[in-house]
């Protein structure tokens, strides 16, 4: 069983686990100060016969330690924590030379939408599947995350990334993942009766398989798209909006 | 016989003395101890009521589509052949939140608390405004009646969780629920106007009936917390009346503040929730602070240690408390430039926290300590406290919020902070002020065996929840087996079932002590705990208009251990003028 | 221990509490409430309007400017009557309490029959609270403003009644101050809502 945080398949997963470590210890070490100390409290000061309390009002030197303590430590926390945020999360941090996938969430499916031939998203070769995302290791990856109904959320606990679906807004979500693998998009955001099962199939390939992989999935959307009023985009929903069927596996 | 006393102000104060009809004394009655009574039952059944609906939750959570053992009682709308709908598991999830947080948790602590303590330990005969606190209650009770009936309504009761996020609450076509959700916004609408109405009541009555000497340094710390209390929740709970009302228009009235299509704003409900959101969790806290301290100055027999860093540290909280709402947004499409100061404002609330937690230690260093029931209760609330305030640093920082947010690593701490901290500062409470409420003591055997079960099981229940929220398990899922990380985990859902269910059985060993108390309980005297306070220098229960005569205060609320008081080992406030207690005090 | 003859209020040596009667304390306390739902409503108007201010419509254009700062003029009014009645009261001038309080009641519902007018209106040219944002916002929070105004013509009529049974005479000037904190709070907010709904 795993009783702590899943593999890490991200690059910057090392650095939000290493967070994870640093706040493991701090808070450690005041977990046991504090509860080691209350139960030896509750033995060594419990009540006797002709035993009196000592009287007193307070420390000031005592208080001015365990304010100052605290607040140094907490304040050298952010500042570390604020570090590793702003590298993931800021609007502008993913790598220039990263790959554009558009995702967009509705209930209770994910639709992927891929560059077509023209390697560039949002254009009209564009195809979209339905609760497959596939992508390459070891290259950034730009999700643009929308949402088309509800609040969503993009969990992928492997790639320790987690990130809102609004409807009106566009995200940008980034993550390079260091090995190839079979993973899961989880919703993380109450989105309804089905959320339970809103989860989408991540297929990590390797570079060259997915290559391969990406050429086979324009030609066979080319064949489709030259069927007539078939202009499938990312943008478009498809049909089965609000089809409460078993999605994804 | 009335007698009419004139003020010097010209407002007439009334003191009843004569006999009063049943329903005067205890239905629509201005007493403030008939009132804090009042709310007491009714918090009472609701957390009966909450955590029936936990249990549900429970079951499904740990065998999920198995037939719920009594399911063939529910409708086909909530569970067909007793197996549990995934809507239904949405609106037992919404309620068992809306229960536990506005009307189990608040109202104990609040409702019943301020109520019945304030006019009794700052030696008032009774609240500024009577007549506005029993309307605070009779808005209350149509508020959880409300809030109930709604699962009987078409569609069932609200389903997008005790947050309500839009666009989900505010459109029926997608969250499948209409008219229970309004009926849930029009409950807290009901529910904010009678805090509202209280918290006026309290914040004046502190302010302007303090009886003679009971200066600002000389309150109880329990006065102190729930007078901030009060603040937060008169400052807070009118943004959430407003944010109801707009959600309540986007359903009826077509009109658009959350909804994206016309250029509303999801995340502007976020913001508004959360600007009352945050200050709520600390009306939800600071009461129980305030009653952890107390009882524990009085179980160590010692005064409270730092009691200037205490009060600083309840206002400290409060301040910070209205600058965090953010952090519940770290992963919401909010600006991560503006999550970065949100965790900065956030880590800070750990500084005050850590003040309190050292100081309730250096309150029973070297003292003489009584393990009376409440006073277990009150040192279970800080060791369990600061389980939760420590699990909340993890949160706090963003980077690793991102993996553990909505996950069971929320769920754990958020219950660490309600269960652990302010329930078992409210059954700290109710064991300690019983006495005084009802003129009979509890029984002590029962106390400290319900203390010790409830410990265990809560521990038990809750804290696996760390595990599974730190290997990636979503919460607020109806069924977690589907996902491939945390497959074999269901066998955590199994065991965290069963001590839920134990934690929720050894309730029953307190209704029990609680009901039995109440009729047969032996009777207490006046201050069965040797305390210092003002509520226990008048017989239990005080009288109507509480004091004989008014008291007047000399000292500090927690002299205990007075070295000038060489005949017991407390000094009430208002007793021995000659004796000169310390420090301002 | 001292006797104090029972009962009695707290808060009359100066150590514990404020040299204010309780009834004005209380509603100072309960205005900070009233001033954050405002704040609640405002600060979600502006931050709607910033989101989507290229569709926002200009002043005037749909809301008629003249009548309302008519109708603002009217409420300052109602503010100056109240000061006059509780001034009255204060100094004992009974034909004027009685006075200045019906005026403050009745412009105060003529301020309510031109906002009746003005949504009557409004609802006439097809703009509802379902009219997009800016229809929802200005519905929401004059409708709000406006219910507060309700509320305070419901106790001024109260008030008056009170007035004319001579219960402000004789110095029991309190009920007046109090009512007029609301009554002046009240004002207050719409000159705030005038200039950012109407004017801005």
């Amino acid at each position: 069983m795993n009783w702590s945080l899943p593999e890490n398949i991200a690059t910057f997963g090392g650095r939000i686990d290493a967070v994870f470590w640093v706040i493991t210890i701090v808070t450690a070490i005041a977990f046991v100060l504090v509860e080691v100390g209350i139960v030896w409290f509750c033995i060594k000061y419990r009540q006797r016969e002709g035993h009196r309390a000592f009287y007193t009002h307070g420390s000031k030197s005592l208080e001015v330690l365990w304010t100052a303590v605290p607040a140094l430590a907490m304040v050298a926390l952010g500042i570390y924590s604020a570090d590793v945020w702003a590298y993931i999360k800021y609007r502008d941090a993913a790598p220039a030379e990263s790959l554009h996938i558009g995702v967009r969430a509705k209930q209770f499916e994910w639709n992927i939408a891929y560059a077509g031939a023209d390697e560039v998203l949002g254009t009209s070769d564009d195809f979209t599947l339905r609760n497959q995302l596939h992508f390459p290791a070891h290259q950034p990856i730009l999700i643009w995350l929308e949402a088309e109904d509800v609040l969503h959320s993009f969990f992928i606990p492997q790639l320790r990334v987690k990130q809102d679906a609004v409807p009106g807004m566009t995200i940008p979500v980034w993550f390079e993942a260091t090995r190839s693998g079979e993973f899961q998009i989880g919703c993380a955001e109450l989105c309804g009766l089905g959320h339970y099962r809103m989860r989408a199939r991540v297929t990590i390939h390797e570079p060259e398989e997915y290559e391969r992989w990406l050429v086979e999935q324009i030609a066979s959307h080319a064949v489709a798209s030259a069927v007539p009023d078939d202009t499938e985009s990312a943008s478009e929903p498809e049909p089965t909006a609000h089809e409460h069927t078993e999605s994804g596996m | 016989m009335a007698t009419i006393v004139a003020e010097p102000t010209g407002i007439p104060v009334m003191e009843e003395r004569h006999e009063m009809s049943f329903v005067r004394k205890y239905v629509f009655s201005t007493d403030h101890k008939v009132i804090g009574i009042q709310f007491l039952f009714l918090s009472l059944f609701f957390l009966f009521v909450g955590g029936f609906l936990a249990m549900m939750m429970r079951w499904q959570l740990a065998w999920p589509g198995r037939a719920l053992p009594f399911g063939g009682l529910f409708p086909e709308a909530m569970a067909p052949d007793g197996i549990m709908l995934p809507e239904f598991y949405n609106s037992l999830m919404t309620m068992h939140g809306t229960f536990m947080v506005f009307f189990a948790i608040m109202l104990l602590l609040v409702g019943v608390y301020a109520n019945y303590l304030i006019p009794l330990q700052i030696g008032a005969p009774d609240m500024a405004f009577p007549r506005l606190n029993m309307a605070s209650f009779w808005l209350a009770v149509p508020a959880g009646v409300i809030a109930l009936a709604s699962f009987a309504v078409e569609g069932g009761a609200a389903g997008a969780g005790w947050t309500s996020y839009a666009p989900l609450s505010a459109t029926p076509e997608m969250s499948g629920v209409s008219l229970g959700q309004q009926m849930w916004i029009v409950s807290l609408v009901f529910l904010g106007l009678s805090s509202i109405l209280g918290s006026t009541n309290y914040i004046t009555t502190v302010i302007n009936m303090r009886a003679p000497g009971m200066t600002w340094t000389r309150l109880p710390l329990t006065v102190w917390a729930l007078f901030v209390t009060a603040i937060l929740a008169l400052l807070a709970m009118p943004v959430l009346s407003g944010a109801l009302i707009m959600l309540l228009f986007d359903q009826t009235i077509g009109t658009h503040f959350f909804l994206p299509e016309t250029g509303g704003q999801p995340l502007l409900w976020q913001h508004l929730f959360w600007f009352f959101g945050h200050p709520e969790v600390y009306i939800l806290i600071l009461p129980a602070m305030g009653f952890a301290s107390e009882i524990l100055s009085n179980g160590s027999r010692k005064p409270v240690f730092g009691y200037m860093a205490m009060v600083g540290a309840i206002v400290g909280i409060a301040f910070l408390g209205f600058i965090v709402w953010g952090h519940h947004m770290f992963m919401s499409g909010m600006n991560p430039v503006l999550g970065t100061s949100f965790m900065i404002s956030t880590l800070v609330i750990a500084v005050p926290s850590a003040i309190k937690t050292f100081n309730w230690m250096g309150t029973m260093w070297r003292g003489n300590l009584h393990f009376h029931t409440p006073m277990l209760f009150a040192i279970g609330f800080v060791m369990l406290f600061v389980i939760g305030g420590l699990s909340g640093i993890y949160m706090a920082s963003t980077p690793f919020d991102m993996f553990i947010h909505d996950t069971y690593f929320i769920v754990a701490h958020i219950h660490y902070v309600l269960f652990g901290g302010a329930l078992f500062g409210i059954f700290a409470a109710i064991y300690y002020w019983f006495p005084k409420m009802f003129g009979r003591m509890m029984s002590e055997r029962w106390g400290k065996i319900h203390f010790g079960l409830t410990f265990i099981f809560f521990n038990l229940a809750f804290f696996p929840m760390h595990s599974q929220g730190l290997a990636g398990m979503m919460r607020r899922l109806y069924d977690t087996s589907g996902y491939t990380h945390t497959a074999d985990l269901q066998g955590t859902h199994v065991f965290i079932t069963i001590a839920a269910f134990a934690l929720f059985a050894s309730g029953a060993i307190f209704a029990v002590n609680f009901f039995w108390s109440l009729a047969r309980g032996p009777k207490a005297p006046a201050n069965p705990w040797n305390a210092t306070t003002l509520e226990w220098q008048t017989p239990s229960p005080p009288r109507h208009g509480n004091w004989e005569q008014a008291p007047v205060v000399y000292h500090g609320p927690h002299e205990y251990s007075h070295p000038d008081v060489t005949d017991k080992d407390w000094l009430a406030q208002n007793e021995r003028p000659d004796v000169v207690s310390p420090a301002g005090h | 221990m001292e006797a104090h003859a029972m009962p009695y209020y707290g808060g009359r040596t100066p150590e514990t509490g404020l040299a204010v009667y309780t009834q004005k304390v209380g509603m100072w306390v309960f205005l900070c409430s009233e001033v954050m739902f405002f704040t609640g409503l405002i600060g979600s108007y502006i931050i709607l309007r910033f989101g989507a201010s290229e569709t926002w419509p200009q002043p005037g254009e749909i809301l008629n400017i003249p009548v309302t700062a008519i109708n603002t003029f009217i409420l300052i009014c109602s503010s100056v009557t109240m000061v006059k009645a509780f001034a009255a009261s204060e100094m004992g001038d009974k034909r004027g309490t009685r006075l200045f309080t019906l005026a403050t009641a009745v412009i105060g519902a003529t301020f309510l029959g031109v906002q009746i007018y003005e949504y009557s209106e409004l609802l006439s040219h097809g703009f509802g609270p379902w009219s997009g944002l800016y229809g929802s916002t200005f519905y929401t929070m004059t409708g709000f403003h406006g219910f507060h105004v309700f509320s305070g013509v419901v106790c001024m009529t109260w008030a008056t009644v009170k007035a004319f049974r001579g219960g402000y005479d004789n110095g029991n000037y309190q009920g007046l101050e109090v009512l007029g904190l609301y009554w002046h709070f009240v004002d207050l907010v719409w000159i705030i809502l005038f200039t950012i709904v109407y004017l801005i």
